[in-house]
């Protein structure tokens, strides 16, 4: 029974993050029909930059618990100021191009953001576990684990929420839609198409970058962080459904538990459980467990 | 074989190499071989992007070829290196063909995830079998070519020798292929497979034909690269390796059958100079290379080599 909780519980942690990475992917293929390459890359970037915020902020003794807010709003901001200029500049003058041709840029980017990274930030790791430690731990039962997992659990929840309710709510989500199901339409009704791309592609690369900088103080923040991140995205959104919210979420969650499974029955299959699901589930559903964007479209 | 212009410029090309290599240093030579086995992947990439489609899990079939190799050199004593390529051939080939009456079904960004996801499988396989070194691989015995076992001294420039002969062969064979019925599908596919299909053409066959011949294509490469390295890991299934081959079809471009060679041979000049003079930023070399091809020449280096002889004209 506990072993079945400590399952549980580093499963839905494991699915937490695994959505947090992914989401942003999924956003902007929904939108833009970009599998975004350069997406770990932005993971990085967010990890890198809240290493540097939050040791800059525990070595001026800023109030320890702002540190989130610091956190979450740097990590968003690196994201929402490189993404943007490089959809400008690296990827519209592309878009009457192959979809392929635009995959094959972005993961050019990949491989320049991977050493720009370097370069501005050394090859040695950082270390902020500070924000991890503040929070201490809870027990469950004989187990103990750090409050950390529910910060993530929760931001995970938040971030899914708030993305459900800026499509289903607001104006810009509905605009968006109408972006998705046809954006020639939308172009000729008004829509300033390529401003919608622009923060789409922002917010999808933010994402990213807040998940990278809350894994931050959980890790320590090495070269090469985002290559495996990439992978791990792409296999959640297509297992979801290229473009579909409810896809990541849940396939983040079958995932994560099923990862979690493997990590304390057999742990030989740890490193590809997740490619093993994406291959079971694209054999029987082509297109992913939520594909709606695609039918609609021919 | 009819005796094909391109082919026929590939020889002259190749026994020039041959006859220079004498004057190479080791290192020269041992980069050469590296630049045709990745022409050799590439060619299987060529196929692909003829049909429209883009692999992200070559490195499948190159990392699987390079350990049947290493098993077979190892625990089976093979020691002749046509027999070891004959056998990653086959093996390769069978995985290919099993995973390619699924893969052959799937189309753009599909294709390419789904097959990277396989070459992942691998890599996670291999890296969590302790038997066989886990990440860090095992090494390959010496190998003997007919008979012949080359001293420490010659193996490299026999094996450039063998993977210039392989180069040639696949080279006429995928020429061959190209102006067959099958190799013109390939292009009417990438513009309209619902037209071919009308026209009682099997689109899926021809993917699945081709599919097979891309792997046998990168598992021959796997196993040169096993015997010219003398060492193997499972770092070869990784999705980056797989980016590489990606890199080097669009860097080459896909008009003519030598094209994956002179991508081969620039990605090779590059990544030695990038990674010998800014070890930390050859990526960053790389990146801009890619982006730079795509913006400058989108029908990738070749196209250079057509422009320049529609000038002359």
């Amino acid at each position: 029974m506990s072993q079945l909780l400590v399952i549980l519980i580093d499963g839905i942690n494991y699915s937490a993050w695994l959505f947090l990475s992914a989401v942003g992917l999924t956003l902007i293929y929904g939108v833009m029909k970009i599998l975004n390459v350069a997406h770990g890359s932005f993971y990085s970037l967010g990890a890198y930059v809240a290493a540097s915020v939050m040791g800059y902020w525990f070595s001026h003794d800023f109030p320890p618990y702002w540190s989130f807010v610091a956190l979450a709003i740097s990590a968003f901001v690196a994201g929402f100021v490189v993404g943007p200029l490089l959809e400008r500049f690296m990827l519209r003058p592309q878009y009457d191009k192959d979809e392929v041709v635009i995959l094959l840029i972005t993961y050019g980017l990949f491989l320049i953001l991977e050493d720009v990274l370097k370069m501005i930030w050394g090859v040695d790791p950082y270390f902020v576990s500070e924000p991890y430690e503040l929070l201490g731990m809870f027990e469950v039962g004989e187990m103990i684990y750090p409050r950390y997992y529910l910060l993530m659990i929760g931001l995970a929840i938040t971030v899914g929420l708030a993305l459900l309710l800026l499509l289903k709510k607001t104006k810009f989500g509905r605009i968006l839609v109408a972006v998705i199901h046809d954006r020639e339409i939308s172009a000729a009704m008004g829509v300033n198409v390529g401003f919608v791309f622009a923060i789409t592609f922002g917010l999808g690369c933010s994402l990213a970058a807040l998940a990278g900088g809350f894994t931050a103080p959980t890790i320590s923040v090495t070269p090469g962080l985002g290559v495996e991140v990439i992978v791990l995205s792409f296999a959640v959104v297509v297992t979801g459904g290229l473009g579909s919210l409810p896809g990541v979420a849940l396939a983040s969650v079958f995932m994560g538990l099923l990862r979690s499974v493997c990590v304390h029955f057999a742990p030989q299959f740890e490193l590809f459980v997740i490619f093993s699901v994406m291959a079971m589930v694209l054999t029987f559903r082509p297109r992913g467990l939520f594909s709606i964007a695609e039918a609609r479209k021919i | 074989m009819s005796a094909d212009k391109t082919v026929i410029r590939f020889a002259a090309f190749l026994l020039a190499v041959l006859l220079g290599s004498s004057f190479l240093p080791q290192w020269g030579l041992f980069m050469l071989t590296i630049v045709l086995v990745n022409g050799l992947v590439v060619l299987g990439c060529l196929l692909f992007l003829r049909a429209g489609l883009v692999s992200f899990g070559q490195a499948l079939y190159f990392c699987f070829g390079a350990y049947t190799t290493g098993l077979a050199a190892n625990f089976l004593d093979v020691t002749d290196v046509f027999l070891l390529m004959l056998m990653s051939a086959i093996g390769s080939g069978i995985m290919a063909w099993l995973l390619g009456s699924l893969l052959s079904k799937y189309r753009s960004i599909f294709f390419g995830l789904l097959s990277m996801a396989f070459s992942m499988i691998l890599y996670g396989l291999l890296a969590k079998t302790e038997s066989l070194g886990s990440t860090d691989g095992f090494n390959v015995p010496a190998i003997t070519i007919l008979g012949y076992a080359p001293s420490s001294e010659s193996v490299r420039a026999s094996v450039l020798g063998v993977a210039a002969l392989l180069a040639l062969l696949a080279v006429s064979f995928a020429q061959a292929l190209l102006k067959s019925p099958m190799g013109l599908l390939l292009t009417a596919i990438r513009d309209n497979e619902i037209r071919v299909e009308y026209m009682g053409a099997s689109a899926q066959k021809t993917i699945h034909t081709i599919y097979v011949i891309a792997g046998v294509f990168a598992g021959l490469a796997g196993s040169l690269v096993a015997v010219s390295v003398g060492h193997i890991d499972p770092t070869m299934a990784i999705w980056t390796t797989s980016g590489e081959f990606v890199f080097i079809t669009i860097m080459g471009g896909i008009g003519s059958v030598i094209a994956p060679f002179i991508g081969a041979l620039a990605f090779g000049i590059i990544h030695t100079i990038a990674f010998s003079e800014s070890p930390n930023t050859w990526q960053l070399v790389l990146g801009t290379a890619l982006i730079g091809i795509i913006y400058i020449l989108p029908d990738g280096l070749w196209s250079l080599l057509t422009k320049v002889r529609g000038a002359n004209k």
